[in-house]
């Protein structure tokens, strides 16, 4: 028998994979190869291990060895040095940002130290292609408890018990949800895995679909089961191919083994799941609109009542869950609803998986326990303010969220402390802003987005966000109104109430969090047309300080010859001419220029 | 019936159980703004005017598509709800044209009422961007504005839900969002039979009838034309609504008087050319079933139906009778028979129409329809366009004295002028159809059997010794179920009639607006007392139509009749 005597991880994710991982696995299989260790090491593609800032990710068992940004090239010297000779290869091994301490192991990087994995739990440690890999780390066993030791009944009362939240943004009782689809009476109900992940920047779900897709077919099947279902979809955006091809295969080894199918575990249940690729649109994660795009119509959402317990896709009684919710569910249902309530607060139990982005050192995937401040999650997790700037806030929740800002570091982090403050938390979505960042610029930023996905059917979300977007545009061009940001408030407050779906009712939410907590530079913006973090180009006021030797190149630069000077004296720029391209501050050989 | 008891302002409502806040407060009388609610159409809840506060309701609701629920509390009317409703159509009129004094729809606009009403008298977005889109008018019947679209959907769900054509679709996202037809093309493109529903229903001037009212006053002030007019059965019942008189009354003498004043040389009648139809088509319907000709027959008065078949059944144009419809007998007789009794030539002679029907625009141009030797039609004025004509000459029509249709295309029967309405056609065929089979003048006149609202009817009627099964079907989306059966054999019809439009040309998509199924109902009444007050009620009994086949025209289905009153079929392509 052949005895393996270390493993190599190679991540496989999709941000490791564009960082070229498929070259370092091959290089290894190679390199292994030609060492003669064939037999006794062995190369494992893994799901995101989420530090995708430091892809590609390569992790040595048994000794945990973390190697960050991995090359083809440096493959010859880990086989060399490490596998062979068992001599760590430093270089390539992680350092934490503020201390520049070397941290050879995995599990002592502060991004893992402070994370705590459930859901992400086998992602960047099993393979995601075989099913064997899933069932040797305790997968299926859920499914298998489900079905034959537990009633339909018992199933949703531990998942009520359990506490869980719908992961997607709006947080409703998990176990309650199913509840409502499980009293409708129909002989064909449906499972829904919404996995159409559009906040600019996050990729839980992506990961988690890549990773451990296994996972989610064991939560969708639960879910099956309890509710009477016997069908399910899973709506996963077509940008993501990874996704949908492990999805595809395992789908396909589940029904091999029997785990999807007809009489899954001699139960009598059946349940069978397919793919359904999302074209992209931001508002199919509405859950109404993803299921007309399902049924092959446009996806815009129509209203509630009918909910989709009642009346979902294709007018059958249906369970709609996100990718995080479902994967939460086997290890419900194998530890017990007691052991899930241990992480978390008193109302939002377990974990959450953020997309952590922005101005911080470790970005990537940090799954941490509800209750968590914002604190931890952006200086020990997220190794703090890249570049050594201040921090100014941080957004939360998608473009549907709110922006935070230092007095609220401490908040604990969960569902109902941030619906408090003017946030959300949304999908996950955590994008951290330095000093350099103007709220005026964050909130257009993101009422653009929303503007550009709405759907277009109810008035106040197509015509409203338009409105409220210029005025934000003209403010940040100069032009700001005594009364826009009274206006902007109405407009908000009005959109909020009268909006048809989740994504309009929620699409002012930035501009109110940064009224609320940043009032002032909407008010430097318009009565002094300024916008303090110097962000807004049309607003800059380019000056040339004393530091000017006269050179000219300024002034020889200049597009439309605003700067005037005689050599060897300070120039001028003429502020009426100029255009604010800054083209002289990007010339000035002497850091002359000053934008302020 | 399940009911539940709620409040609305402080006001007890007991209201159906599967009932909307709004239908429950209309009912009570209670009135709330509406805009893309259409009481015939599916509720889609998206222009958000009709928001209410409710009980329980974590936000303002859309009081169109909510539920009401036992013990539910709404207040319409509160500062926040009028504020919210201000506001919505603040945002749809930053978004509009400001041309409505010199808008086709002025007056009749929803969104202009709902402004007025609302007292919006500012609109803080002024200078924002505006929708900018070239105009569709391609075709002969409708123009698509598309910059006085407010996206209420209406016409995407009446094309759909009524007509079962899907012309139209949202396209697009955002501040860009438009309704489109298939890769934004024409509507003559596209499998578009102009049947007008979608402006029937379109609450502003996004999509309107082609005005063709500057063509009929340069028509009537050239003073070298013979300009003469008719009107279709429908139109005597419906005109009324557009200069101020109650739905369903009958308006023929005041119209007529009308069309004089307006300067019209002679008044004629589209009724008189509908006894023409009978004539031929029931003589064709005999022949068919005597002769193994290809049955069922079906009707072709509707020219939206006729266009419906050419574009997605032409495999059935056989089945097709091929009279003309009456407003292209009119056309063909006018411009021969009349031209020749009156001494006019021709070429002289300018041949207006005023019908319920869009369509009917684009049949006067089909090439086939020049039997004259002429376009047999010359102008098709909706009922809409002459009350427009009526208005802007400044006729106050209420106080017209009554006068009668000129002769000799004037006189008509009761069996004609039910063919505004569902059944009539079919119902005034048999009155001829029986008579002309069993050789005798029979007592039966009304075969009340295919009468009735509901799109599909069958009956089987007893004509000499023989049973014969005939079927009447409204609305282009139950044509297509018929068509559907007929293809595969699974009817054993004789003789179908079909309209395209809800109710036949009472709700015909030239016809004034608003319509539901009570003004629908309420055309039709008048359309039945109009017959019941002929002293001659079948099609063959015209005295004027005795003459013109003694005189002129020969027998039914004859050479001459052949030549200009019966017209062939083509499938027609489009993308």
């Amino acid at each position: 028998m052949q005895h393996i005597r270390a493993h190599v991880l190679v991540c496989a994710g999709t941000g490791c994979k564009s960082a070229g991982s498929k070259e370092v696995e091959l290089a290894f299989q190679r390199e292994i190869k030609a060492q003669g260790l064939a037999d006794e090491v062995m190369v494992v593609e893994t799901g995101c291990h989420g530090f995708c800032e430091y892809g590609p990710l390569v992790i040595v068992y048994p000794e945990g060895t973390f190697y960050s940004r991995v090359t083809a090239e440096d493959v010859p010297e880990i086989v060399e040095s490490h596998l062979l000779k068992g001599r760590m290869v430093e270089r390539l091994l992680y350092h934490e940002p503020m201390t520049h301490e070397m941290i050879p192991k995995y599990s002592d990087i502060n991004f893992y130290k402070k994370q705590h994995r459930l859901v992400l739990a086998h992602c960047g440690t099993i393979n995601p292609e075989q099913i064997e890999e899933y069932i040797a780390v305790g997968g299926y066993e859920g499914l298998g408890k489900a079905l034959t030791l537990m009633t339909p009944e018992e199933v949703v009362e531990e998942v009520k018990k359990s506490g869980l939240r719908g992961r997607g943004g709006g947080g409703f009782p998990t176990g309650l949800k199913w509840s409502f689809a499980k009293q409708s009476v129909n002989d064909k109900k449906y499972v829904i895995c919404n996995a159409d992940e559009g906040d600019p920047g996050a990729f839980m779900d992506r990961s988690v679909l890549e990773g451990d897709p296994h996972k989610i077919l064991e939560g969708m099947a639960i879910c099956g089961y309890a509710i009477g279902a016997d069908e399910g979809y899973i709506y996963v955006r077509a940008e993501y191919p990874l996704a949908i091809k492990r999805l595809r295969v395992a789908i396909e080894q589940a029904e091999a083994m029997g785990f999807l199918g007809e009489n899954i575990f001699s139960s009598g249940f059946n349940f069978q799941i397919h793919i359904k690729e999302g074209a992209g649109a931001f508002v199919c994660g509405e859950e109404t609109a993803l299921m007309a795009s399902i049924e092959g119509k446009r996806g815009m959402p129509r209203p509630r009542p009918p909910f989709p317990a009642v009346s979902g896709l294709w007018g059958k009684p249906t369970n709609i869950n996100n990718v995080e919710t479902f994967a939460n569910v086997p290890q419900i249902i194998v530890n017990g609803a007691d052991w899930y309530c241990q992480f978390g607060t008193e109302k939002s139990k377990g974990t959450k998986v953020f997309a952590l982005t922005g101005k911080i050192n470790n970005t990537g995937l940090a799954e941490v326990p509800m209750g968590i401040t914002m604190r931890e999650i952006i200086y020990d997790i997220g190794g703090g303010i890249n570049n050594g700037k201040k921090f100014k806030a941080v957004q939360i929740g998608g473009p549907s969220g709110g922006c935070l800002p230092e007095e609220l570091l401490d908040l604990p982090i969960d569902y109902d402390s941030l619906t408090a403050v003017g946030a959300m938390m949304g999908s996950g979505g955590l994008v951290v802003m330095d000093e350099d960042t103007c709220m005026v610029d964050v909130a257009k930023f993101f009422l653009n987005f929303t503007q550009s996905e709405s759907c277009g059917k109810c008035t106040p979300c197509r015509e409203g966000t338009k409105r409220m977007l210029e005025i934000l545009t003209r403010i940040t061009e100069g032009q700001g109104r005594e009364g826009d940001i009274e206006l902007l408030e109405n407009m908000a407050k009005n959109i909020k109430e009268t909006a048809l779906c989740g994504l309009g009712q929620t699409a002012p939410n930035p501009v109110l969090s940064t009224l609320k907590y940043f009032r002032n530079e909407y008010e430097a913006h318009i009565k002094e047309k300024r916008c303090p973090a110097g962000v807004c180009e049309k607003m800059a006021v380019y000056t040339i300080t004393d530091k000017c030797k006269g050179c000219g190149l300024c002034a020889k630069t200049c597009p439309v010859k605003a700067i005037s000077g005689t050599l060897k004296q300070q120039h001028v720029i003429d502020q009426a001419i100029c255009i604010k391209c800054g083209a002289c501050m990007s010339v000035c050989p002497f850091k002359a220029i000053t934008k302020g | 019936m399940d009911m539940v008891t709620l409040t609305i302002n402080g006001q007890t409502v007991k209201a159906k159980k599967t009932s909307t806040v709004l239908e429950a407060a209309r009912a009570a009388g209670i009135y709330i703004p509406t805009l893309c609610y259409h009481p015939e159409l599916s509720h889609e809840g998206a222009c958000r005017l009709c928001v209410v506060e409710a009980s329980g309701a974590r936000t303002l609701v859309a009081s169109c598509v909510y539920p009401v629920a036992e013990g539910m509390i709404v207040e319409t009317n509160t500062p926040k709800v009028r504020e919210a409703r201000k506001l919505v159509v603040e945002l749809l009129l930053a978004n509009h044209p400001k041309d409505c004094l010199s808008c086709q729809k002025s007056m009749d606009c929803e969104l202009q009422t709902i402004a007025a009403e609302l007292g919006v008298r500012k609109i803080r977005f002024a200078g924002g961007e505006m929708k900018a889109h070239t105009i569709d008018a391609g075709n002969p019947s409708l123009v698509r504005d598309q910059e006085k679209c407010i996206l209420c959907g209406r016409c995407i769900r009446a094309c759909s839900e009524i007509q079962g054509m899907d012309v139209y679709s949202f396209a697009g996202r955002g501040f860009h969002t438009i309704v489109s037809t298939a890769f934004e093309q024409g509507l003559e493109k596209v499998a578009c039979t102009y049947c007008g529903q979608c402006a029937s229903v379109c609450p502003t001037a996004a999509i309107v009838e082609k005005d063709d009212t500057d063509k009929a006053w340069a028509a009537l002030a050239d003073k070298t034309k013979h300009v003469v007019v008719q009107t279709a059965p429908s139109v005597r019942v419906a005109l009324g609504e557009e200069l101020g008189i109650p739905v369903g009354e009958i308006v023929t003498g005041k119209m007529v008087a009308a069309l004089r004043r307006l300067g019209f040389d002679k008044v004629f009648d589209t009724n008189f050319s509908a006894d023409l139809t009978i004539m031929e088509e029931g003589h064709e319907f005999i022949d068919r079933l005597t002769n193994g000709g290809v049955l069922p027959m079906i009707t072709s008065c509707s020219p939206g139906w006729v266009n419906m078949i050419e574009l997605k059944y032409p495999e059935l144009l056989p089945h097709l009778s091929t009279a003309k419809s009456p407003q292209q007998m009119f056309g063909a007789v006018a411009k021969t028979y009349y031209a020749e009794r009156a001494g006019i030539d021709a070429k002289d002679i300018v041949s207006v129409s005023i019908m319920p029907c869009t369509a009917k625009k684009a049949e006067a141009v089909r090439p086939e329809m020049n039997s004259s030797g002429y376009q047999d039609v010359d102008i098709v004025l909706t009922t809409r366009e002459l009350g427009r004509m009526i208005r802007e000459f400044g006729l106050d029509f209420a106080s017209l004295p009554e006068e009668d249709f000129d002769s000799p295309l004037g006189k008509s029967t009761g069996a004609s002028v039910i063919f505004g309405t569902t059944g009539g056609v079919m119902e005034a065929a048999l009155r001829t159809v029986a008579d002309v089979v069993t050789g005798q003048n029979l007592q039966q006149i009304e075969y009340k059997a295919v009468r009735g609202m509901e799109t599909v009817r069958e009956a089987t009627l007893k004509i000499g010794d023989s049973e014969v099964k005939v079927a009447v079907v409204h609305t282009l989306k139950a044509a297509k179920a018929m068509m559907e059966r007929v293809k595969k054999g699974e009817t054993e019809y004789k003789f179908i009639e079909v309209m395209a439009c809800p109710g036949g040309c009472i709700g015909g998509g030239g016809q004034p607006v608003p319509v539901d199924a009570d003004v629908r109902r309420a055309r039709r009444d008048a359309l039945f007392t109009c017959d019941e007050a002929c002293s001659l009620r079948k099609s063959h009994e015209n005295p004027e139509i005795i003459e013109l086949y003694s005189t002129w025209l020969g027998k039914p289905l004859g050479e001459k009749a052949h030549h200009l009153l019966h017209t062939k079929y083509n499938q027609q392509k489009r993308n």
